[in-house]
């Protein structure tokens, strides 16, 4: 298990790297100049801009660049941004709460939802209620989410009002912040109406960041589960005469869940890459919308520090759901 | 204890609302965020209406919904016959806002603006630098160290600007945001603790609200200044709800969530006009969409060739392609007909492709290159669909025309280069409501390079554009410009396209919210009704 443990803590430190080098690099490569950006309509004169551009320190060569951002990153200095002239980190940490609520919400109707629907498929496999729900799967899998959010807001915000159109809580409410998650921070408000306010600006919003994973795990559950419900054991386990239920619930399902777990894992890369647009529909204030803001801006300072960032956490998602592998899966254990 | 401190915090705050959803609050669903709250170190509209329009105030203001420049902080002001020096007699009893981290001890005095303007050209000051890597880039773009000579304090309420040379529209760009009068006292008060940063994000102003707190990406809450020196606003809060998306915007005005949004989607218009709680305002824009050609390469070196690629474009089908049910004005003259010195009697090419057709086949111009950007412009929201429909109708008189589409930034970097070729579109929006604003930004010879991307340099244009600077007669000034257009359009260095029609939304619950030419958007004596 310690060796499992150390293999995977090895393996994150070319991964890092790596990623430095990416986000360094991209950022770079996208046509524009971040003085230019900043300069508005006006543009700046060509002395300006020498002069702006060995403050930013743009006029350095690209390698010193890089050095100087990893021995800074070492340091745990994420630079100041060039649009708004704050630490990187601080931004980062005061938004990132509301795309942690926010994704962890969308996993949890992705799981509630997607796990029980793959399961009920197998077990139906081949009837017309499977292949409804796989078809469903495969729209959902497929559907774009700018046009599904503004689709949403249009139905259930705009003709039927049932939501909110936007934000994390009505503007009536005003509290500083204390957790950053609103539903708890609502909570301790203790202002009336907050609570109800925080979660049912949360209801569109997680719909749409969930759809995809939903998708993702109820297709896979399924296959997971059509794959086991062929082993010798479940088949020993029906002939022993127990119930349908006892069958698919403890002897299918536990061994299907295995590679579930891990697509759960993977599918929190995927909802982060969500969160881009789904926060920019909702004016959702999390990281994803601070990074469009900041790739628009030219911003090379918070799209690379942010992207490393996110990276971080992306890859620490995936090493705990390792570990959570091996805690379920006792071969990997015994490996 | 960090806990209890943050919940004090905003009981505080909560109580200064003033009993919340009792009070009257107006919610503007804006769209980004500001960058910080100084004025002076921004450049974006946006940035600009979350501070100098609603926290600060200036020494001239811009009247509401015009250009005209009316008495601010400065009850009033002499110029001296040279035009040299500009003698501002203010306003007493003039107060700052008062916080929770600052107490004012005394007035608006003469220090205050002197610190105001010195701290963005005084490079050993220490507010030149204090945000890291700090520009004041509007300062600069106004060329403000250029003509600025000295700020000196005659007495409490006296303050005298010695310019280096003439300069008329210094008194417009005295009106602008980066020229919104702070607090000394507070300025002193946060260099003496070291927070030096504080200053662009706990602002303090002389204006109609003031900063209660922003919630980074999300919301922007102000509440009325009590002693504002036009009278306490009639609302009580006001809201920035942070909204980036154009159509998330809208529903969230028809669902009554915001009472003003700015920017709808043109194509939404007509839906917006149609619905009964709304009230859609739309005015021309203090803008111009424009295509530069080249005028030191050839073929765009001869004013015949240029009248000549003007008449072959049918102008009238291109805006409504471009501008939709939104709209544009075509543009006569380069500035817009809302500003003064505007001459009607001038009129631009009119769309005659057989002429065309033979001009340029007299001159043998076959083909063009013709540039196009990717960025949506309120003068023109489509670049790349204008340069296919203006290729297509320079094809139709033998003149074929490549495109060749750029990033914005990289876009304009390689467009204002002087040995660019071909034909560049680009446009302009105000920022002060004085011509030289367009004329001498766009078109003098000392912006070939900047912003001169037609590279034009002619000595008549130039005497008219350089003499209404220096002369701070009216009349004068408004007879040079309108010969300045008469020149403009016999040399032609620029298809002229439109000025935009710009759009805001209210709430029928609004009263008293105008559209602002300056393409800004303030709540200083905006009221609702319940």
């Amino acid at each position: 298990m310690f060796r499992y443990i150390l293999n995977k803590l090895v393996l994150i430190v070319p991964t890092l790297v790596g990623i430095t080098i990416c986000a360094f690099g991209f950022v770079r490569l996208l046509p524009g100049d971040p003085i230019l950006a900043l300069a508005g309509e006006h543009g700046v004169s060509a002395e300006r801009y020498e002069v702006l551009k060995v403050q930013f320190g743009f006029d350095r060569p690209i390698w010193e660049q890089y050095f100087r951002y990893v021995w800074n990153v070492l340091h745990g200095d994420f630079g100041i941004s060039i649009a708004t002239h704050r630490p990187v980190i601080g931004e980062f940490l005061t938004l990132f709460p509301a795309t942690i609520e926010l994704s962890l919400f969308a996993m949890l109707f992705a799981v509630v939802v997607g796990i029980p629907v793959g399961i009920f498929a197998a077990v139906k496999r081949g009837t017309w209620p499977d292949q409804m729900l796989m078809g469903t799967a495969l729209v959902g899998y497929s559907m774009p989410i700018f046009w599904w959010g503004l689709l949403l807001i249009i139905l259930f915000s705009g003709m039927l009002h049932w939501t909110p159109v936007s934000g994390r809580i009505d503007v009536q409410f005003f509290f500083k912040p204390v957790t950053g998650l609103m539903l708890i921070d609502s909570l301790l408000s203790g202002q009336k109406g907050a609570f109800q306010s925080a979660f049912s600006h949360l209801v569109l919003p997680t719909i749409v960041l969930g759809t995809i994973p939903l998708a993702v795990l109820a297709r896979q559950t399924r296959s997971a589960m059509l794959e086991v419900m062929g082993e010798d054991y479940v088949r020993t386990a029906r002939a022993k005469g127990l119930k349908a239920r006892r069958v698919v619930g403890l002897h299918a399902l536990r061994n299907a869940l295995i590679p579930v777990v891990t697509t759960i894992g993977l599918q929190v890369g995927v909802l982060l890459a969500g969160a881009i647009l789904t926060e920019t529909i909702f004016a959702w204030p999390g990281i994803g919308k601070w990074m469009v803001d900041s790739i628009f801006k030219r911003d090379y300072v918070v799209v690379q520090s942010g992207l490393l960032l996110i990276a971080l956490i992306v890859m620490a998602v995936n090493l705990l759901v390792d570990l959570l592998y091996a805690v379920i899966n006792p071969r990997i254990r015994a490996q | 204890m960090n806990l209890m401190k943050t919940l004090l915090t905003a009981a505080a705050l909560a109580a200064m609302l003033g009993g919340s959803a009792y009070a009257k609050t107006l919610v503007y669903c804006s769209e980004a965020s500001p960058a910080n709250f100084d004025p002076g170190t921004t450049t974006g509209g946006n940035d600009f209406d979350a501070s100098s329009r609603t926290i600060y105030s200036r020494l001239v203001e811009f009247k509401h919904g015009g250009t005209e420049v009316e008495p601010g902080l400065a009850e009033s002001w002499d110029i001296s016959a040279d035009g040299l020096t500009y003698t501002f007699h203010l306003r007493a009893g003039v107060k700052f806002q008062s916080t929770d981290y600052f107490k004012p001890t005394r007035d608006l005095n003469a220090d205050d603006v002197i610190f105001s303007f010195m701290r963005q050209q005084d490079d050993k000051s220490p507010w030149f630098t204090y945000l890291p890597n700090l520009s004041y880039d509007y300062y600069v773009g106004m060329d403000m160290p250029k003509y600025t000579k000295s700020w000196e304090k005659v007495d409490d309420l006296t303050v005298k600007l010695t310019l280096t040379e003439p300069n008329a529209p210094m008194l417009a760009n005295l009106g602008m945001d980066f020229a919104s009068i702070m607090s000394k006292e507070y300025a002193d008060q946060l260099a003496a603790s070291g927070n030096l940063a504080d200053l662009a994000s706990k602002p303090i102003g002389t204006g109609p609200f003031q900063f209660l707190d922003y919630q980074l990406d999300s919301t922007i809450r102000y509440a009325a200044f009590p002693d504002f020196y036009r009278g306490k606003e009639k609302i009580d809060s006001l809201i920035f709800s942070i909204t980036p998306d154009a159509t998330t915007r809208m529903q969230k005005v028809i669902a009554g969530e915001c009472d003003v949004m700015p920017y709808p989607n043109p194509a939404d218009v007509p839906a917006l006009k149609a619905n009964a709680d709304l009230v859609v305002l739309q005015q021309a824009g203090l803008n111009i969409g424009y295509m530069s050609y080249n005028t030191t390469q050839a073929p765009f070196d001869k004013a015949e060739v240029r009248h000549a690629l003007n008449m072959a474009i049918d102008r009238d089908a291109l805006i409504k392609a471009l501008f939709q049910e939104a709209g544009a004005e075509p543009a006569q003259n380069l500035i817009p007909p809302t500003m003064w010195s505007w001459n009607s009697a001038v009129n631009f090419d009119a769309y005659d492709p057989e002429a065309a057709k033979k001009i340029l086949a007299d001159n043998g111009v076959t083909s063009i290159e013709l540039w196009a950007s990717d960025r949506v412009r309120p003068y023109n929201p489509n670049f790349a669909r204008a340069a296919e429909l203006i290729q297509a109708d320079w094809s139709k008189v033998g003149v074929t025309a490549t495109i060749t589409t750029e990033e914005w930034t990289k876009y304009r970097e390689d467009g204002k280069k002087k040995d660019r070729p071909g034909a560049f579109q680009i446009g302009w929006t105000g920022d002060n409501g004085d011509p030289d604003n367009f004329f001498a930004t766009l078109f003098s010879c000392s912006a070939i390079g900047v912003s001169n991307y037609s590279s034009w340099c002619n000595e008549s244009f130039e005497n008219d554009i350089q003499k209404a600077k220096t002369t701070s007669d009216m009349a004068e000034r408004t007879k040079l410009y309108e010969d300045a257009q008469v020149v403009f359009a016999a040399e032609a260095p620029a298809f002229l396209l439109a000025h935009s029609q710009v759009y805001a939304v209210t709430s029928k619950k609004v009263v008293g919210y105008q559209m602002d030419p300056l393409g800004i958007h303030r709540f200083d004596g905006v009221d609702k009704t319940e």
